[in-house]
């Protein structure tokens, strides 16, 4: 076995916090330039611009890019021969949130009830933790701050196989079309299709983080539909912020997983033009 | 595009200037207030208490910034999505609140209560929160720091950058620019 601190994994995921929110990956921005060389409206072109120079100024004086600092959310894979000592493994995740929303001076979005009393909880914790038991005796850590805008706007749909990939492809459209300029579009799309209610969900989630963004399933089924629907997204129309333009979508991402002979569930996660995310192997 | 210089607190001849589409750089006071601040605002209307600012006239810009740096006046503050103040929005704007600031499209309700009181809704841009806390020159909190990031800051804000999404006219940009890029 080999032995990791949980002092280690808290002081990652607190350099984690600010990194994320500081410094958007460079493939998104690769994205977002080709977008706005793209753009034929000119209220469009004038956003992507802006939305330029603001990663310039959060990676130059290391501020948030954008005041919704997200839910914070992590996707571990754990190898079988790690034992972590001097703490606990969660709690290392809960402190090094703390302590990188506090130091990185990011916006404390939680509520502790969600409907009731509804009061901040002040840290910006607890964060979601999804841990994969994987082979191998190193962690690998992507945290992703998970904004409240964008997340409003996905769906998760229990179709069944009659509804085929033309009603896949239906349901993506109209869930963006209906989100409008609420996402803080150009947005990524995230497609889970299979699994269970709870697990096309989550497929959905992490297609948002696939590196580099753009890239395809490895099924050429389903990277074929990953173009078709980019191109159709973006003939919506909706444009840069909604105000109208070319690009309403950076890119579609579909992941895919078995599902029962009775199922079909798709869903869809909208992630804004700040798509943050980053990763750490220990 | 026009290019329009605005100075708070806004005035009717002011707003019937405006169109969809005016790139506006505003200057002037504008308060901050989303969700939470909403309900409380609206509940004390509604029991005839007074409320913590006076918003005739004013501005109301839907964010929750982020915590200002040490030698920053605010944290990064861009916009919220607007369409969750739509059901708190009517009952403002009748009472004197010419404009809110924020980000995605209204809901009819709110582009009737704009023309009905002569108000305007701006689009600023989202997730552009570090270049917009440049145009905010002074941030202090006014009412319910409590809310923490969701408390009433007093904001002086030069050459805020938005655009008139909605004017008193009943015209909707977002419905306008869609429709203009839209390809079947």
């Amino acid at each position: 076995m080999r032995e990791v601190s949980a002092k280690k994994i808290e002081e990652a995921v607190r350099e984690m916090c600010m990194d994320a929110n500081y410094n958007l990956g460079e493939d998104v921005v690769e994205c977002i330039k080709k977008a706005k060389d793209r753009e034929d409206s000119p209220t469009g072109k004038a956003i992507l611009e802006d939305i330029l120079k603001n990663i310039e100024i959060g990676k130059n004086e290391k501020l948030a890019i954008c005041q919704d600092t997200g839910f914070s959310v992590y996707f571990v894979e754990l190898g079988e021969e790690v034992k972590i000592v001097d703490g606990h493994y969660m709690d290392a995740f809960t402190e090094g949130t703390r302590r990188g929303y506090k130091d990185g001076y990011l916006r404390k979005s939680i509520v502790d009830d969600p409907v009731i009393s509804r009061i901040n909880t002040k840290d910006n914790t607890p964060p979601i933790v999804y841990t994969d038991i994987v082979p191998g005796d190193k962690i690998k850590i992507t945290m992703a701050p998970k904004g409240g805008g964008a997340e409003n706007m996905s769906e998760v749909r229990m179709l069944t196989a009659a509804h085929g990939i033309e009603g896949v492809k239906k349901f993506v459209i109209e869930r963006v079309e209906k989100s409008g300029g609420n996402p803080c579009p150009p947005v990524v799309v995230g497609v889970g299709i299979g699994g269970t209610f709870e697990k096309c969900a989550m497929l959905a989630k992490r297609a948002l983080f696939r590196y580099p963004i753009g890239s395809h399933h490895p099924d050429k089924k389903f990277a074929e539909v990953e173009e078709e629907l980019l191109e159709k997204v973006n003939n919506l129309g909706i444009g840069p912020m909604g105000l109208g333009g070319r690009t309403t979508a950076l890119a579609v991402h579909i992941e895919t997983f078995p599902c029962h002979i009775a199922t079909m569930p798709a869903a869809v996660n909208i992630n804004c033009h700040a798509a943050r995310h980053k990763t750490r192997v220990i | 595009m026009a290019e329009i210089r605005l100075q708070t607190p806004l005035s009717d001849e002011s707003i019937e200037k405006l169109h969809i589409g005016d790139k506006v750089l505003l200057s002037g006071v504008i308060y901050t207030a989303r969700d939470a601040a909403h309900k409380r605002l609206v509940e004390l209307i509604k029991d005839n208490k007074p409320l913590p600012i006076d918003i005739k006239g004013q501005v109301i810009y839907y964010v929750g910034p982020a915590p200002a740096k040490p030698g920053y006046a605010i944290g990064p503050a861009g916009p919220t999505t607007s369409y969750r103040m739509d059901p708190y929005a009517t009952i403002l704007h009748e009472h004197g609140l010419k404009a809110s600031i924020g980000k995605g499209n209204r809901g009819p309700e709110v582009i009737e209560a704009l023309k009905k009181y002569k108000g305007v809704y701006l689009a600023a841009t989202g997730g552009v929160a570090a270049l917009i806390a440049k145009t905010i020159k002074k941030a202090e909190i006014v009412a319910y720091e409590d809310l923490g990031a969701e408390a009433i800051r007093r904001l002086e804000v030069s050459d805020f950058p938005c655009i008139v999404a909605n004017d008193c006219y009943g015209g909707d940009l977002f419905q306008e620019g869609v429709k203009k890029y839209r390809i079947d």
